[in-house]
């Protein structure tokens, strides 16, 4: 593979483009779109513990979805695959948001318990709603945005339990299918933003592996279009 | 026992800062061969004075009030103190005028390696110099600090700052509309970039892609070609403009390292005209910046051209440390 960007001999970035791939979630699909896209991820598939992965063409780099926009910010890796929840959670990262992937397609949602007025009572007559969830500043954005206060309980495992036990009136989550929301008893009032997969570039490596990166977001056009 | 110190801000020991002493020697003295003799102005200004650069993105960070209840304010750059500077020290001087400065500057920023809340800038200011030659000139000065710094593969990206103002005047798009446009154009949301404008009246599937296609071109001056192709008035000024400083570039023997990016656009609003960022591959984040500020200095009642760059030394430091261990391992 050439390493010169085109047009340039000084600009000599070394070795193959760095790919950040989330696991979790978006693991599966982002390995399809991969496969579409003509990169081999046969290994990523096998049951190895290996985080990195040398191809010739191109290194895949496998992390959390949440730290994806740290590595590429750094310039860790080049170039990346996230959620929108992510970036969005995560917005002073200057990341380069290239392609809508389109998959992992989720709900941002508000969601309390079903046939519950907590949120409204709350609002209401104590002036706050209490929400629990993971994602405070995409929380604390739409709250302000919409004219309410609240106090933002932010936590780490099952959202879902804190308005069973009364921790907090209601939470903003990501939803995929709503099956967790209806067997905890809880139910959608307020939807924030759709979230799918990104495609996300490092500013330099955008700049100086012009050609490699156009490349690359070309073919995973290609690849989400059919 | 514990001291704290503000987040982003350090202390320097001896062993890193005889290297950024090195550094900082280095480039003064590039700067000086070329004409440019150093300044320095107070830390501190009147807040309404560096607000007149750009009261949004230029503004301080950190301001204060003096004794008589005066507001102040930390500077967030050198170009708007320097503009000050000339406009009540040398608003009769024979232009052009050469400047430099090697100084502290302080932002709100998230703290990480190479970039700190209190940081350190170098550059030059090319006051009555018009575009294309004066453009030329810095970028010139620029390729000479990069290799007095010894980053040979630096690589600076050349684009025009008024490119989609005019392009967005064009379409019509104004306002807080325009300003969310160019916001996206400048973090290259193109999702959202694309999601904002397909929703504007007036604005059509195919000046959409446009616009997208345009914040994508950069590479040699086959862009400009490619960006022509695509069309429109103000497309045709700012490639216009590019080639000019490009071929300036030139006639210098100045353009080996100079890429043409149409996608670049300054976080600072003051900026018009060519636009200048420099990255090193060795580190993810943009090594400096810089551009023409034509307008500038009316803001303080000068009417004179000007342009300049501005390197970020911890970070010059950074990549400097990255390409050493990389020829280390190169040699072994």
């Amino acid at each position: 593979m050439s390493t010169e960007v085109a047009g340039l001999g000084r600009a000599k970035p070394e070795g193959p483009l760095k790919l950040a791939v989330p696991r979790g979630a978006l693991f599966g699909e982002t390995l399809d779109v991969l496969d579409a896209a003509g990169i081999d991820t046969t290994e990523l598939r096998g049951d190895s513990r290996s985080l990195i992965f040398e191809g010739a063409e191109i290194t895949l780099v496998t992390m959390r979805p949440s730290d994806v926009p740290t590595y590429v910010e750094a310039g860790a890796a080049d170039v990346g695959i996230t959620g929108k929840d992510v970036l969005l959670e995560q917005a002073d990262r200057r990341v380069y948001e290239l392609l809508d992937l389109g998959f992992g397609r989720c709900g941002m949602v508000l969601a309390g318990r079903v046939g519950d007025e907590k949120l409204g009572e709350s609002e209401r007559r104590l002036g706050v709603m209490r929400i629990a969830t993971k994602y405070p500043r995409i929380a604390e954005r739409y709250f302000e945005e919409t004219g309410r206060q609240t106090e933002l309980i932010e936590v780490k495992g099952s959202i879902e339990l804190a308005p069973l036990v009364g921790l907090a009136d209601g939470i903003v989550d990501l939803v995929a299918t709503g099956r967790t929301l209806k067997e905890n008893n809880l139910e959608v009032r307020e939807e924030i933003v759709t979230c799918t997969a990104r495609f996300v570039a490092n500013r330099v490596a955008h700049k100086l592996r012009s050609t490699e990166v156009d490349e690359l977001t070309a073919k995973l056009k290609q690849a989400v279009a059919r | 026992m514990i001291h704290p110190i503000p987040p982003g801000t350090r202390d320097v020991l001896p062993d890193e800062m005889r290297e950024l002493r090195r550094l900082h020697a280095s480039l003064i003295e590039t700067f000086e061969g070329f004409g440019y003799g150093e300044v320095a102005t107070p830390a501190i200004e009147y807040d309404e004075v560096l607000g007149r650069g750009d009261g949004r993105t230029a503004s301080s960070a950190y301001r204060l009030f003096d004794e008589s209840g005066e507001l102040l304010a930390l500077r967030s750059d050198m170009t708007v103190p320097i503009a000050r500077l000339v406009a009540s020290r040398y608003a009769k001087a024979e232009m052009p005028l050469r400047l430099c400065y090697l100084a502290s500057a302080f932002r709100a920023v998230r703290p990480q390696r190479g970039q700190m809340r209190e940081f350190t800038q170098a550059g030059v200011e090319l006051i009555g110099a018009p575009a294309p030659n004066g453009t030329a000139e810095v970028v010139k000065v620029l390729e000479a600090a990069l290799d007095s710094a010894g980053l040979d593969r630096a690589v600076i990206g050349l684009g025009d700052a008024d490119l989609f103002r005019q392009l967005l005047a064009e379409l019509g798009v104004e306002g807080a509309a325009r300003d969310s446009i160019l916001e996206r154009l400048a973090m290259h949301d193109l999702v959202g970039l694309e999601a904002e404008l397909s929703e504007l009246p007036g604005v059509s599937d195919e000046q959409c892609a446009t616009c997208v296609a345009l914040s994508q071109l950069r590479g040699g001056s086959e862009v400009l070609e490619q960006a022509r192709a695509l069309g429109g008035p103000g497309v045709e000024r700012a490639t216009a403009r590019i080639q000019e400083t490009f071929e300036a570039l030139q006639a210098r023997g100045a353009a080996d390292r100079v890429r043409i990016d149409l996608g670049l656009l300054s976080d600072l609003g003051y900026y018009s005209g060519a636009i200048l960022e420099v990255y090193d591959p060795a580190i993810g984040h943009v090594l400096g910046g810089g551009g023409r500020y034509d307008a500038l200095l009316q803001r303080f009642g000068v009417d004179q051209p000007a342009a300049g760059f501005a390197l970020y030394l911890e970070r010059v430091h950074v990549a400097q440390m990255e390409e050493d261990s990389r020829r280390r391992e190169g040699a072994s």
